[in-house]
């Protein structure tokens, strides 16, 4: 039988194995989440794979279909990949730009929480090649613009503003924008008028954002713009904050 | 036929006999073969012919060698028979009845009949692949390795050209059948993969926090795991009024839980997507989705379609009904004594231009008055409708 180690040495000799042991644990569970980092990047490739090529037989089969789903779901592949085609081409039927549309859609929601649901083109054609996946077919604008064109009958809610050189989509209507809120909540601090560059850099909004609630504001009477301002930036009035101001100055 | 190998029939490790069939002549391609008369085996591992005269005769190919079968069936004067292509032969292979042939296939001529199940029978042993899981053990076995490299076929001359054209034609149609049985190979695993890829995605959950940091990705992991197993499809319910129904029902039915998590509005666009997302591949149009939210109300299915002026179409709940909105909204005003849009907008944490609705749609039932000054609009209790005290 082995001597048990005593005294200081043998504290030493502890901590140290202990601390290798942690190291080797730490070493391990990287090299877990390595392997299982490969084995979902493989999962991924091969389901867009089998998303783009066998869609039709994926149809098919309503309870395969439901599993196709399911990997999908847990893998964060995208389904939807078809091919635009000859008939979406020239006629502009078939799935693509109904895909197309639904993957805008998404997109649009899930980043609203940091845009207000005001989307570049640009940006949304980025987000949009991202989601479709290696096997998609690469996309232009002006397929988004189609696809976007489509939804029309769903209601004003999503729309295309602006020229062609520098499309927005705005995702949320003045109906369900609570960005208005955020504005008024602002110009309560400031006196009842704002600027652009204020909301800007206060609220951190994109100028797109920025511009679009302001300009709605004033349709809609709530705000009013003065451009006679000292250094030429256009302000913005809330009437309806005025009898606060006052109360505060008195 | 330069494929087989003498054997002795006694069964390998692992291996199981499957069927056994009487009176079949081999025929080496087209050619008639010496071996006319015997009873053909399948086991899980091989196909036995052995002589019926002299049991001392008795050859096997192994099943991994088989690319595929196909049955020719009969006719008078003729049995029916069981074409089997093979692969090419292995090096290591042990000395068989012929040492060269030019045919890379065999046929089995089935006097006695039984082809049908012989054939139904060989493809499941196909596919199962019994002498895979044992074949390592199996030292035995004339096959060393299942996984056969096929040796390239030296000729020339025209024979040659017709072999590589028969070479091509044969690697296409493999190329055809293994592409398929990809999808049908995912389809039989299908159960298995699910979880496997579910498993995956939540274990690096539990490691780095979520499989990606894109928040598109996982909204739309999230939409697609909410899928709806069966969607009302138009190849089920019809094109008409009754398509739109079942369509309104499933809408209702996902849509009840986001609706309630949202204030009870959604935008009819954010519905398509999420209703798009949960149905995966079988995509409904705008319009078809345009005409079943249109019923929803006549359904009563707790919901409806609603359009504001500005054309927005939104789906609102019936909780949200205007007799609801009315009294919640104369509620808040009271309390609060008066009440600006925007102030009911933070009190109930809707947009400004709801909550300017909403009290106006207060004030028209006469439950507000307003009080429009310079300095915005303000609504005030209805006192005049109420009782004198």
């Amino acid at each position: 039988m082995r001597r048990r180690g005593v005294g200081a040495s043998a504290v030493t000799k502890k901590k140290l194995e202990s601390a290798r042991y942690k190291e080797r644990g730490t070493e391990l569970a990287a090299q877990q989440l390595e392997q299982l980092s490969s084995q979902l990047e493989t999962f991924h490739t091969n389901l867009e794979e089998f998303a783009a090529k066998h869609k039709n037989e994926i149809r098919k089969d309503p309870q395969f279909r439901h599993q196709f789903q399911q990997m999908c779901a847990s893998i964060g592949v995208d389904p939807l990949a078809s091919g635009k085609g000859f008939w979406s081409e020239m006629l502009g039927v078939g799935d693509f730009y109904y895909e197309l549309g639904v993957q805008a859609v998404e997109i649009c929601i899930a980043t609203r929480s940091q845009n207000g649901g005001i989307l570049t083109m640009d940006e949304l054609h980025k987000r949009l090649m991202k989601t479709r996946g290696r096997y998609g077919q690469d996309i232009t604008q002006e397929d988004i613009r189609t696809a976007i064109k489509k939804l029309k009958v769903l209601g004003t809610g999503f729309a295309l503003l602006g020229s062609a050189s520098k499309q927005i989509i705005q995702s949320v209507p003045g109906e369900l924008n609570m960005d208005h809120t955020a504005i008024l909540d602002l110009a309560q601090q400031t006196n009842g008028k704002v600027s652009a560059s204020q909301v800007q850099s206060a609220l951190l909004w994109s100028p797109e954002r920025t511009q679009q609630v302001l300009e709605h504001l004033t349709r809609e009477g709530m705000a009013w713009a003065d451009d006679q301002a000292k250094d030429k930036q256009r302000l913005y009035w809330f009437p309806a904050l005025f009898n606060s101001d006052r109360k505060l100055k008195s | 036929m330069d494929r087989f190998s003498w054997s002795t029939g006694g069964p390998l490790y692992g291996e199981k006999e499957i069927l056994k069939q009487s009176s079949v002549r081999i025929y080496d391609g087209d050619e008639k073969t010496s071996y006319d008369d015997g009873s053909l085996i399948l086991t899980t591992h091989q196909i036995i012919w052995r002589d019926s005269s002299d049991f001392q005769i008795c050859i096997s190919v192994p099943l991994c060698l088989v690319v595929f079968c196909e049955k020719q069936s009969g006719g008078i004067g003729r049995s029916a028979k069981l074409s089997v292509h093979l692969q090419a032969a292995q090096a290591n292979r042990t000395p068989g009845p012929v040492s060269r042939s030019r045919y890379d296939y065999v046929r089995f001529s089935f006097k006695n009949g039984g082809e049908s199940e012989f054939h139904t029978k060989l493809q499941s042993a196909m596919q199962t692949k019994e002498w895979e899981k044992t074949s390592s053990q199996a030292t035995s076995s004339p096959v060393s390795k299942s996984s056969a490299k096929t040796g390239p076929i030296r000729a020339s001359g025209i024979v040659g050209i017709e072999r590589k054209i028969e070479e091509n034609r044969r690697v296409t149609d493999k190329n055809i059948s293994v592409a398929f049985q990809d999808l049908t190979k995912l389809m039989e695993k299908a159960k298995e993969m699910v979880s496997l890829s579910s498993n995956i995605a939540n274990k690096i959950k539990d490691k780095k926090g979520d499989i990606t940091d894109d928040e598109t990705v996982k909204f739309k992991s999230y939409l697609l795991s909410l899928g709806i197993p069966n969607p009302v499809t138009k190849e089920t319910h019809g094109s008409g009024t009754h398509y739109h129904m079942q369509l309104a029902h499933e809408i209702a039915s996902l849509l009840k839980q986001p609706l309630e998590e949202n204030a009870g509005i959604m935008l009819l666009s954010d519905a398509y997507c999420r209703i798009n997302r949960a149905r995966g591949m079988e995509l409904l149009s705008p319009e078809d989705l345009l005409n079943a939210c249109r019923m929803l109300d006549n359904l009563k299915l707790h919901m409806k379609l609603r359009e504001f002026e500005t054309g927005v179409l939104v789906l609102q709940l019936d909780s949200h009904s205007d007799e609801k909105v009315i009294s919640q909204t104369t509620e808040l005003v009271d309390d609060s004594k008066s009440l600006s849009a925007q102030e009911l907008a933070n009190l109930v944490s809707v947009s400004v231009l709801l909550a300017k609705e909403r009290l106006l749609l207060a004030e028209r039932a006469g439950k507000l008055c307003r009080d429009d000054s310079d300095e915005g609009l303000r609504f005030y209790p209805n006192l005049f409708a109420q009782p004198m005290r």
